[in-house]
């Protein structure tokens, strides 16, 4: 997707394209961990998390996240053979979405959080994914229980929040009274969600440092001062330097992290909470020091750096700021 | 990188684990840094037992003394984390094993093979390295030190720094400069030097911890035949270059650091500063949190490198980043412990209430060592943007012929 469609996507109200988003659907990636049997390509985690470090490096507005990764692994792992059967073929075809409340899980803004009541919602989440274009919320109420509420639910208010990052869009849901049409419970299915979605972040803020680090070196080539490009100055060598040192282990460390999802699930959350949190300080560091090498023409919005800047800034947040991320390893160690 | 193991890795495992427990009584005691240079019957005994069966020294050629086995990355993985769990030694460290050899099988000839490889892994030769001079370090290719032809010798002159393990070795590996004509790189030859020629002084140099780990080495009129040159005269600067790059990468390993985080997590949860652990300080553990995101990054990167050069694939500006992450994680790794020590961090030289017998603090100052040493951090990132991001050299000042 080139730059200059993603940001006229960027001032629509929902930040999406139909067509974009059915095209990844011909392509196999929206379905791409939807179980063959319900039409979709059957892949693991270190599969999507490849495609969204692709779909970051693009800055592309999609539902990936939410729709793709975290609502596929929910209902795959615990949801009713209806809800699959609803749900899956729809998401891998790319003509539905699903958003993903989840905030409340890794912390709490003042006021926040979801309650069930006699077997209905009240209460608040802040920073739905995917609010733009879902079709209904996974709304997670703790580590084992995850309810399904459609978007038109009575009592369910959605509200746009505007963040940093126009490639994405999240929301502030209320919920008074609200009768989920499903629930999603046990296999760990919370849990896993939330862990799915700390790897696919990671995969994209490390999609967000490679686009970075590759402008700035490319930048660097160009630009001349003094009579001669910038990037022949030690100075500039060495912030790119850094970046690099910095960019590739941690590229090791989202792939196993990954991996271990699919693979070694008693390491997956100890594994994803330190990816994410990591893959978010090299990244805050690295779209900055990338901005630097670019002077001032990196500060200005008709130059694309400040987009990355964005997400990244919105990725370190999400489902858990490094922070938050480090001290849940530190409890999942018994430390 | 493959890391599902199969059946006859599992039973790789057991033999191993099943070695170990039978024969751990047979291993010396300490850890890698003692062992350099270190003569001791036991460890020599140990080292053969572990070649034989192929535990050590097992990619190396058969017909050289090694275990000949093809490489295999599971198994060096194996290797590391069983040896690591049992504690045990896993053998000889040091400039011969690990770097000697591996120039020598890729630039040797089949004489010095035959003479040099076998009396090495097995520990009955000590080498140390003389690459350095006063003028060398960075600009190694500035090294001075002449080796003259006389007859079928060369007769040396000059002087080399920071050599590593000189006062014990018998052997020398040396880049030294034989060819006057042919220019700041072209000049130079790979030579190995019998250290107890006559006209070779070792003395020792004193370093910030308070140890001797170096030594400097001084050269007058000492005699050694040419044929000790490895590969051709002249090509010293592309051989020592391969060295190089195995010493790169045995200077931060990824066992070292993961030992030093568990030593670290150990110290934080017995150190207290008004009666909370260091480990519930939420700024300490913070770090340590930082610290370990990082030592597993490090860990998979590794693993990567290792998949990359087993397949001889070139892995880009990747493979030129682990000197310099692992070298400063190691550093910060020994800071943080002094912190959550507080006061008692900087006690040294067997002071009452000293922790570790003050460990920290010498890995603290050595690791810094380390971070100049093999490559300051500075040049490693002129590297790295250079040959791995491809970024424009800076103008170079007129040259200026040695």
């Amino acid at each position: 997707m080139p730059i200059a469609r993603a940001r006229e996507l960027m001032a629509t109200e929902t930040g999406h394209d139909p067509k974009v988003w059915r095209a990844l659907a011909e392509l196999g990636v929206a379905g791409m961990l939807v179980p063959e049997a319900h039409g979709g390509g059957g892949q693991r985690l270190l599969d999507a998390a490849v495609a969204a470090q692709a779909l970051a490096h693009a800055a592309a507005p999609t539902p990936f996240l939410g729709t793709s990764v975290m609502a596929v692994v929910a209902l795959a792992a615990a949801g009713a053979e209806a809800q699959q059967r609803e749900w899956l073929p729809r998401i891998a075809a790319g003509s539905a979405c699903l958003g993903v409340a989840a905030t409340e899980l890794a912390s709490r803004r003042a006021g926040a959080g979801v309650e069930e009541r006699g077997g209905r919602l009240a209460g608040t989440s802040l920073f739905a994914l995917e609010a733009g274009v879902a079709d209904a919320f996974l709304v997670a109420l703790d580590a084992d229980r995850v309810a399904l509420v459609p978007r038109g639910a009575r009592g369910l208010g959605v509200t746009l929040l505007p963040t940093i990052d126009r490639t994405r869009r999240v929301a502030e849901l209320r919920l008074d009274g609200v009768s989920p049409t499903a629930w999603i419970e046990g296999a760990g299915a919370a849990r896993r969600m939330l862990d799915a979605g700390r790897v696919a972040l990671a995969a994209d803020l490390l999609g967000c440092c490679e686009r970075a680090l590759a402008m700035a070196v490319d930048y660097a080539g160009q630009r001349q001062q003094f009579g001669r490009p910038i990037g022949s100055f030690q100075a500039v060598k060495h912030l790119c330097a850094e970046m690099v040192a910095e960019l590739e282990p941690a590229r090791s460390l989202v792939w196993y992290a990954a991996h271990a999802f699919d693979e070694r699930p008693d390491e997956a959350p100890l594994l994803a909470a330190h990816a994410k949190a990591h893959l978010a300080e090299i990244g805050t560091r690295i779209v900055r020091t990338a901005t630097e090498v670019h002077g001032g023409i990196g500060f200005t919005d008709e130059h694309d750096l400040h987009l990355w800047f964005k997400r990244v800034g919105l990725g370190r947040q999400l489902l858990g700021g490094p922070d938050v991320l480090r001290e849940e390893a530190a409890r999942l160690q018994g430390w | 990188m493959d890391l599902s193991y199969g059946p006859e890795y599992d039973a790789f495992r057991r033999e191993l684990r099943a070695f170990l427990e039978r024969n751990r009584e047979r291993a010396p005691r300490g850890g890698v840094v003692a062992a350099a240079g270190s003569r001791d019957p036991a460890l020599l005994a140990w080292q053969r037992l572990l070649i034989e069966h192929g535990y050590a020294a097992r990619t190396v050629p058969k017909q050289y003394g090694g275990f000949g086995a093809e490489p295999d990355l599971l198994v060096r993985i194996i290797l590391d984390e069983e040896f690591a769990r049992a504690g045990v030694s896993p053998g000889l460290a040091g400039q011969g094993p690990q770097m000697l050899v591996p120039t020598l099988l890729e630039h040797g000839s089949e004489a010095q093979r035959e003479r040099w490889i076998g009396p090495t892994i097995r520990g009955e030769v000590v080498w140390c390295q003389g690459y350095s001079e006063p003028g060398a370090g960075s600009d190694l290719a500035n090294v001075q030190t002449r080796a003259v032809e006389d007859g079928a010798d060369f007769v040396i002159n000059g002087q080399k720094i920071w050599t590593t393990t000189a006062h014990l070795a018998d052997m020398m590996f040396g880049l030294v400069r034989t060819e006057p004509g042919a220019g700041k790189h072209g000049g130079l030859s790979y030579l190995l030097i019998p250290m107890h020629t006559p006209g070779i002084e070792v003395r020792p140099l004193g370093t910030m911890t308070g140890h001797a780990e170096f030594n400097q080495v001084f050269f007058t009129d000492a005699r050694v035949p040419q044929s000790n040159v490895v590969g051709r005269r002249g090509e010293g600067w592309k051989i020592a270059n391969t060295t190089l790059k195995h010493e790169r990468n045995a200077l931060a390993t990824v066992g070292q650091l993961e030992a030093a985080l568990a030593r670290l997590v150990e110290l934080m949860r017995q150190e207290t500063r008004d009666g909370r652990r260091a480990l519930d300080d939420p700024a300490l553990r913070d770090r340590l949190l930082r610290l370990q995101a990082r030592v597993l990054a490090m860990k998979y990167h590794g693993l990567r490198m290792l998949t990359a050069s087993l397949r001889k694939e070139s892995p880009g500006a990747a493979g030129l980043v682990t000197k310099l992450a692992g070298c400063e994680l190691a550093h910060q790794i020994a800071e943080l412990a002094i912190d959550a020590m507080g006061e008692l961090g900087v006690l040294y030289g067997g002071a009452r209430h000293e922790r570790a017998g003050g460990l920290w603090q010498l890995q603290y100052m050595f690791s810094l060592g380390l971070i100049i040493g093999g490559g300051t951090a500075q040049i490693q990132k002129n590297i790295i943007a250079e040959r791995g991001l491809g970024m424009p050299r800076e103008p170079r000042a007129a040259r200026i012929e040695p």
